[in-house]
């Protein structure tokens, strides 16, 4: 089993979402996250006191997969968040050790 | 003998009427009506206009400090008004022309039915009340995000007593040095405004830069709160400056028509210095001018035609815009919310103005035997005494209350931020 992270640009979550689930992932997690890469911030100016906004407003999503799902998935996201400019993002892939379903105890491929 | 004094300074006698009280004229019930209007409206101009309009400038971590002054502010000043600040204000002069004395304590002496030209004396008090209310709220500007909640009610008190009355004496009372002079600010120019503007400036001077400042972001944590603020007080500012006229008619008329045309130049000529200097308009932008145009025309509202308050305003847009950029890129004081580029250079600016558009572009004339440069020439003393008064009576304050509390929170709480470490409350738990 694989823990997908993907960091993307906020407004590419629903295409994401959707991408998902086409491929067949069931549920996923989605946090409100600050970052930057390579991608430079912007100024923003308030009665000339000016300012340059490092951090970017992004959205982590991840993602618990069996190791089956876990190639397509990620041509998914890539292919539904990528616009092409800097500051589309990255995926980690961790090696997930154990899941459980909370409601019914299940564990394994079959709590996911 | 007042009512002599009086006429002395206006040309047309209803168009000009001071705030001298103790006439013992007839009741009028269309004046008192609007007097009381005109007493809610620049309450809601502290509470919540003012309020909200600096609450949305600072910081989350924040937001309910400057709530909190404000309204304190609100209920401290009210009291002291009671014991002694109208008497101090408004009183027979004590020393004279330069502050009251005692005589109205306690509002000894005014009772349900005492009148005050044609309105109860308890309106004509109330009024001026909210003024003495704004004044202080005012300066909070200044000193936002890092001042000491203890220091800054003390501090507050004090500077009422010792700076606000006696300038409003000097000007609103018809025993006044600067009454008598023939010194014009009718709604508050020098009184108000430029009284908070320099207060505001030596605050942030005396209790220097927020950690941080100013390459550290400090963006106004919402927007949408402090135009809403922005908003009232320009409905409220009607109150201030068409209330001033203390009668309902003509004078309130006009009032408030220079009012309005004042406003709006502002606003678009902060706007397209904005635009022409930075490439784009911004929100934050149009309703700093349009403060900053109500408080040029706040002196001058019950003497100059809309023609004149058309040039008024278009110059208080620019005028405040550059001293804002002036303070805060090229000074780097830090004036948290720019009250004395805003206030205090537009109420300069509006009190000398009034000397040039009483007499031209439709104003309602100067008084009897008096020209543009004398008149002018009175204007600049009463402002420069102001200035200077205010300048050195805040230093002094700032310094003594320093003895007692100290002015300043400790860089740990200022980091952390006020709402938490003065008062214990968050001001979103969303």
């Amino acid at each position: 089993m694989k823990l997908i992270t993907a960091v993307i640009k906020p407004f590419r979550l629903d295409d994401v979402r959707n991408a998902l689930a086409e491929v067949g992932v069931q549920g996923m997690t989605v946090t409100e996250v600050k970052g930057f890469g390579r991608q430079r911030g912007h100024t923003e100016l308030y009665r000339g006191a000016e300012y340059v906004v490092d951090f970017l407003p992004k959205v982590k999503i991840e993602v618990a997969l069996s190791d089956e799902l876990v190639e397509r998935a990620i041509e998914a996201i890539i292919e539904s968040a990528k616009t092409g400019k800097v500051g589309d993002g990255k995926i980690f892939v961790t090696s997930l050790e154990q899941v459980y379903r909370i409601r019914t105890g299940e564990t394994g491929d079959q709590a996911i | 003998m007042k009512t002599i004094r009086l006429l002395r300074h206006c040309v047309l006698p209803a168009a000009c009427v001071w705030p001298a009280a103790g006439f013992g004229q007839t009741l009028d019930s269309g004046d008192t009506a609007w007097l009381l209007t005109s007493t809610a409206l620049v309450l809601f101009m502290t509470l919540p206009g003012l309020a909200l309009f600096y609450a949305g400038l600072v910081r989350t971590k924040n937001v309910l400090s400057v709530l909190m002054q404000c309204f304190t502010i609100c209920c401290a000043i009210t009291l002291l008004w009671l014991v002694f600040g109208y008497s101090l204000a408004f009183g027979e002069s004590a020393v004279a022309g330069l502050v009251g004395g005692f005589s109205k304590a306690m509002f000894a002496g005014v009772g349900v039915d005492t009148v005050s030209g044609s309105v109860p004396e308890t309106v004509f008090a109330m009024f001026q009340l909210t003024f003495a209310i704004i004044t202080p709220a005012l300066v909070v500007g200044g000193f936002a995000e890092r001042m000491r909640f203890s220091a800054m009610l003390l501090f507050s008190i004090v500077w009422v007593t010792v700076v606000y009355l006696p300038v409003t004496h000097w000007v609103w009372n018809a025993e006044g040095w600067l009454f008598v002079m023939g010194f014009r600010d009718f709604a508050g120019g020098a009184v108000v405004h430029v009284n908070a503007g320099v207060a505001a400036l030596v605050a942030a001077l005396v209790l220097r830069n927020r950690h941080g400042f100013p390459s550290t972001p400090m963006a106004p944590h919402n927007l949408t709160i402090t135009v809403a603020g922005a908003s009232m007080l320009w409905v409220g500012w009607f109150g201030f400056n068409a209330g001033s006229a203390l009668t309902a008619g003509g004078a309130a008329g006009m009032a408030m028509l220079v009012t309005q045309i004042s406003a709006a130049a502002a606003s678009l000529a902060w706007m397209s210095m904005e635009w022409i200097r930075f490439g784009k308009p911004s929100v934050l932008g149009i309703v700093t001018g349009m403060v900053a145009g109500l408080g040029t025309i706040t002196p001058a509202s019950g003497f100059v035609g809309p023609a004149g308050a058309l040039v008024i305003g278009l110059a208080a847009g620019v005028l405040c815009f550059l001293a804002t950029q002036f303070i805060k890129r090229k000074l780097q004081i830090d004036d948290s919310l720019d009250v004395f580029p805003v206030h205090g250079v537009g109420g300069f600016t509006g009190l000398i103005l009034t000397a040039v558009f009483s007499a031209t572009a439709g104003g309602l004339g100067l008084p009897e035997g008096q020209t543009m440069l004398g008149q002018l020439g009175v204007q600049l003393i009463g402002a420069v005494a102001t200035v200077v008064w205010c300048a050195v009576a805040t230093f002094a304050i700032l310094k003594i209350v320093n003895l007692v509390v100290p002015l300043r929170v400790s860089a740990e709480d200022e980091n952390q931020g006020l709402d938490i470490t003065l008062h214990d409350e968050r001001g979103y738990n969303l």
